[in-house]
């Protein structure tokens, strides 16, 4: 027990070394795919509480992802950057003054997001598993199709530019490890039971007590508030968004991220989330024009993501339920494996 | 204790459950026997919110409780166990306890989130009791394997131990003895006697095996077809010939 306080303790010191070593040499570009990492973190990890903790099959994710980023981008540029990007229709009065401190705007962001997943809640929670889905995938289209429409609110399909750069290396990693300890912290508690009670099964949770549609609300607010600040600092990292960017296919990402860590396993989903950002690029060289011995390509736009839908295969096919199962990451697991080998290897010398 | 005023339950067409009539008194154990397919089940789904009633009343204590919903009939104090084990299975056995421990700790998300003093305490008696329930179960050693490594029939003797953990005054058992052998059954029996005793419950059970129920109820229902065909002693129930002939058939 000790022990693995000790290596976990010194494990984050050392990470907190590498991030101050990274941010200080690294260039804009690693370190971008860095702090990406960090952000599909809390994506993933606020996914896998509707998904792996509660098993609410939502889709709706870029959804609230989208009003985060939107609520927090309007709430920190200044009068002058938005008097610029409405060009087209001038912003809504109540908003071209306002210039809110990054924290009170991502909070506001979060509520925002968890405001909308109430209204959508309500409705869409008494639908089970498929239908969950679809109702969700839904919502989140019409939250899309409502942002590229309300040009004086949102600057519609033209999107916001020059969002301020808040999300910093400490600034990514920090909400990341709060995501992670609140993750953890909720999970083990006795709320975090009962989600996990009615995933497993629900006429039997309703029948020892637990309110049910609560427990589903409240997963599915907690989650959403959770996209929402993701979502949000997603915008202050790239300072560009628009509403094409929050389609299925961000949902789908971060989905991918949490069947590969496993679908319930909190250290699952860190693990894959810096695996898939870190991957995504590694392979954009798949996209470019390729030289082989003889074959010659034009570059296959996408082909990386043919790489990920073979790995999301592989992973279904020989490890159904992803990287770390349900299970969570421990040092007595790695010392266990360790444990393993070497008395394999004693068994293979005697 | 409980009272069910005409109860109907109709599928469709289908009358599962045609006026039924039960009254059950404080400490009783009172079974509710009949052939495959009586309405037994479904007329423990109506007393328990699963289904809402299509006619008639419920009274539990005094409150009408008709089609509330099941979660709150539980923190009225009825609690059931189901015929075809529904354990939580990726959950170990005490944590299978604990989730029906947290009706009465009364906690929110944040509290239990945030951990703080308050939940930690009351976190801290739910598992004394828990651990108390499931020591007296014979499974205290087992607390931490999963749930569904454990044999079946302390997988029965499980889900009721997390009935129990909901506190209550009324416990449904429905078939506790399925699947078990004569020896195991009468194990069971005994061991529903037991906590009737030591928690001061009032019971009512379905089985499906005569012998098994006459030992153990004061008093029983007969369901056949929905209707209820026969109800008294034990010893009047196995003189009736109307039960006799649902459960045998007549020449």
């Amino acid at each position: 027990m000790k022990r693995n306080t000790f290596l976990t303790i010194g494990a984050l010191a050392v990470f907190a070394l590498f991030l101050t070593f990274a941010d200080a040499t690294l260039g804009r570009f690693t370190i971008r795919i860095l702090n990406l990492s960090a952000i599909y973190i809390i994506l993933a990890l606020s996914l896998n509480l509707l998904n792996g903790f509660t098993g609410l099959f939502s889709l709706g994710h870029a959804g609230f992802m989208a009003v985060g980023a939107y609520v927090s981008a309007l709430l920190t540029m200044t009068p002058a950057q938005k008097e610029m990007n409405f060009f087209l229709q001038p912003i809504v009065p109540f908003l071209r003054h306002v210039q809110l401190p990054f924290l009170v705007a991502i909070i506001i962001a979060g509520l925002c997001a968890a405001l909308v997943a109430v209204i959508i809640g309500v409705p869409a929670l008494r639908l089970r598993d498929d239908y969950l889905a679809i109702a969700t995938l839904g919502f989140a289209e019409i939250i899309r199709v409502l942002i590229t429409n309300a040009q004086s609110l949102t600057n519609g399909a033209q999107g916001l530019k020059g969002i301020p750069k808040y999300s910093t290396t400490w600034v990514v990693w920090g909400a990341a490890t709060i995501a992670v300890l609140f993750m953890l912290a909720l999970v083990r508690s006795s709320y975090g039971r009962t989600m996990k009670a009615v995933r497993d099964d629900e006429i039997a949770a309703e029948a020892m007590g637990v309110n049910v549609f609560k427990v589903k609300s409240t997963s599915f607010v907690i989650s959403s508030f959770m996209a929402g600040i993701g979502g949000a600092l997603l915008g202050h990292m790239i300072s560009t968004i628009d509403p094409k960017m929050f389609t299925l296919v961000l949902t789908f990402n971060i989905l991918l991220i949490v069947v590969l860590g496993g679908n319930g396993s909190i250290t699952g989903s860190v693990i894959a989330a810096v695996l898939v950002t870190v991957l995504m690029e590694a392979l954009r060289f798949l996209d470019m024009p390729m030289n082989f011995m003889f074959i010659k390509t034009d570059g296959l736009p996408g082909l990386r993501m043919v790489i990920f839908s073979i790995l999301l295969m592989i992973v279904v096919l020989y490890r159904q339920r992803g990287l770390m199962g349900n299970k969570e990451f421990s040092w007595d697991m790695v010392f266990g494996l360790f444990g393993r080998k070497n008395s394999a290897q004693k068994g293979g010398h005697s | 204790m409980i009272k069910t005023e005409g109860v109907s339950m109709r599928f469709g067409g289908l009358t599962a459950v045609s006026d039924l009539n039960i009254t059950i008194e404080k400490n009783e154990i009172v079974g509710l026997i009949g052939p495959n397919g009586a309405g037994k089940t479904t007329a423990f789904n109506t007393i328990t919110g699963v289904y809402k009633p299509s006619e008639g009343r419920i009274i539990f204590k005094g409150t009408d409780i008709t089609g509330s919903k099941p979660h709150r009939i539980t923190a009225l104090g009825i609690a059931r166990t189901f015929q075809n084990i529904r354990l939580w299975k990726d959950m170990n056995v005490l944590e299978n306890v604990l989730v029906a421990c947290h009706l009465r700790m009364n906690v929110g998300v944040f509290a239990s989130t945030l951990h703080l003093p308050h939940y930690l305490k009351r976190e801290k008696k739910s598992r004394e009791f828990a651990m108390s329930l499931l020591d007296s179960v014979g499974l205290a050693d087992q607390a931490q394997e999963p749930s569904t490594s454990l044999p079946y029939g302390k997988q029965r003797r499980l889900e009721i131990v997390r009935a129990l953990a909901t506190e209550p005054s009324l416990l449904l058992l429905d078939e506790p003895a399925a699947g078990m052998n004569p020896q195991e059954s009468m194990e069971l029996m005994e061991f529903i006697v037991k906590i009737r005793d030591q928690y001061d419950l009032t019971i009512l059970l379905i089985e499906h095996h005569m012998q098994v129920v006459m030992g153990v109820c004061s008093r029983m229902y007969v369901l056949d077809y929905g209707v209820t065909i026969a109800h008294g002693t034990p010893q009047q129930i196995r003189n009736d010939p109307k039960v006799i002939e649902a459960y045998l058939g007549v020449d």
